[in-house]
């Protein structure tokens, strides 16, 4: 079954199975997101793709589309309340992108450029987060860990491996490592895991490949996350 | 002819590189400078702001002078203006809040490497540390943030041209950056 919805006064076709977002990114209709990648199962935990579906607010990247949906992605509101999920994303972690090697190549960030982002606006929780620099190639900082649960679902669905999980709910969630220490040096990942290459911020790193382009020539430096993401997801898609 | 307006600057938690950035502006200072007049600011040396249009904030919140200092510049400027990481978000300064104040002040003026005469100064002149710094708009009230570590001369410029000509600033993709 194919049916129609509509976007923002765009008609959009879709088919049996897909979700909003997905066939938005079909038609080339940017919703902005985090934790959602074309080919791996949705997450539904950042909250950054919230549209409203027929007067409702509903993630994109989890909820099917159906005949005749009106969809609401671009409206002032739609963009206030993205914006302030960006923030508390930023006041919740630690993200000082001066210092943080994947400034300019980070979604996070680009997402908060595309929303035209100025302030934190919240107050900023400060909170301690530790490093894991244990393994020789990979490193992850937790201090810039969003949970999406990318690196989570790539290891298990395309790595055939379990090396991350999520535990704790709430303000306690945290990214662990499924190793007899905790530690990335004890698990079985290696460099060449999707898993390694799917972080969305600066959470999970390839040591001694950062400050390579300099600042001013970084991805988002000069192209919107709306270009660069519906390029590549359209090309991914496909495979 | 018309009163110039007054601005006021000040770098507080900060290393006074968004107030080079300023200086940035070139020859553009000159057309600024036939609208507009500083009051406190490292250019002038003034000890402290007196009524003002604009208040320009550089850096963030460490110690109980830049809680003063603040205060001061949110009473005196209609329009308060976080300028640059630091004061939007705590910037490389508030890295210092994973660790104990203790053990910052240990490593700077004891254990440090290269430390002399080793003691911690105790002077009553000086400021008290805060436990942790601050983004500015957690102490008070702000009116505009100009993101960027510094923020380029083109975002001051934007947003001062914005403001005289009674316009709300607003800044293009490329002037957006957070590093
Ligand atoms: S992960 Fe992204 S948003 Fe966080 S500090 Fe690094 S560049 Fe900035
Ligand atoms: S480490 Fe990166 S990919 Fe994994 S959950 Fe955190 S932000 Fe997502
Ligand atoms: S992309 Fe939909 S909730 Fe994260």
């Amino acid at each position: 079954m194919t049916g129609t919805i509509n976007i923002d006064g765009q008609n959009i076709p879709f088919e049996e199975g897909q979700t909003i977002i997905e066939a938005a990114t079909a038609a080339g209709v940017y919703i902005p997101h985090l934790c959602h990648q074309p080919g791996y199962t949705p997450h539904g935990s950042c909250k950054l793709c919230t549209v409203k579906v027929n007067g409702r607010n509903c993630s994109a990247c989890t909820f099917p589309a159906a005949d005749g949906q009106t969809v609401i992605n671009n409206s002032a509101e739609q963009e206030l309340d993205r914006r302030r999920i960006t923030q508390m994303l930023f006041v919740e972690g630690n993200h000082f992108c001066p210092s943080c090697e994947k400034s300019g190549n980070c979604q996070l960030q680009g997402v908060a450029y595309h929303l035209n982002m100025l302030d934190n606006h919240y107050p900023h929780f400060f909170e301690n987060r530790e490093m894991d620099a244990s393994h020789p190639d990979i490193l992850i900082d937790h201090n810039r860990c969003i949970f999406c649960n990318l690196c989570v679902r790539a290891s298990q669905q395309k790595d055939g491996k379990n090396v991350f999980g999520i535990a704790g709910r709430g303000i306690n969630k945290r990214l662990i490592v499924n190793s007899p220490s905790g530690q990335l040096k004890d698990s079985d990942i290696d460099i060449n895991d999707s898993a390694v290459h799917i972080c969305p911020t600066g959470a999970l790193l390839i040591k001694r490949t950062g400050y390579q382009v300099p600042i001013g020539q970084r991805i988002y430096d000069h192209k919107h996350i709306s270009e660069v993401a519906l390029a590549q997801e359209n090309d991914n898609g496909q495979d | 002819m018309m009163a110039k307006i007054k601005v006021a600057t000040t770098s507080l938690a900060g290393c006074f590189g968004c107030h080079m950035s300023f200086l940035d502006l070139d020859e553009r200072l000159v057309a600024l400078a036939e609208v507009a007049e500083f009051d406190r600011s490292p250019i002038t040396d003034i000890e402290h702001c007196g009524p003002c249009d604009i208040g320009l904030i550089e850096g963030g919140v460490c110690n109980s002078e830049n809680v003063h200092v603040l205060r001061e510049f949110r009473k005196n400027c209609k329009i308060l203006v976080a300028v640059g990481a630091c004061a939007i978000n705590g910037g490389l300064p508030a890295m210092r809040n994973h660790i104990s104040l203790e053990d910052c002040l240990l490593e700077a003026y004891r254990d440090g490497i290269g430390v002399e005469n080793a003691q911690i100064p105790s002077d009553p002149e000086l400021p008290l540390l805060l436990d942790k710094v601050h983004p500015i708009h957690e102490i008070v009230k702000i009116d505009y943030f100009l993101p960027g570590c510094p923020p380029s001369a083109d975002v001051f410029w934007t947003f001062l041209t914005a403001l005289l000509e009674g316009r709300e600033p607003s800044f293009p993709y490329e002037l957006v950056h957070y590093d």
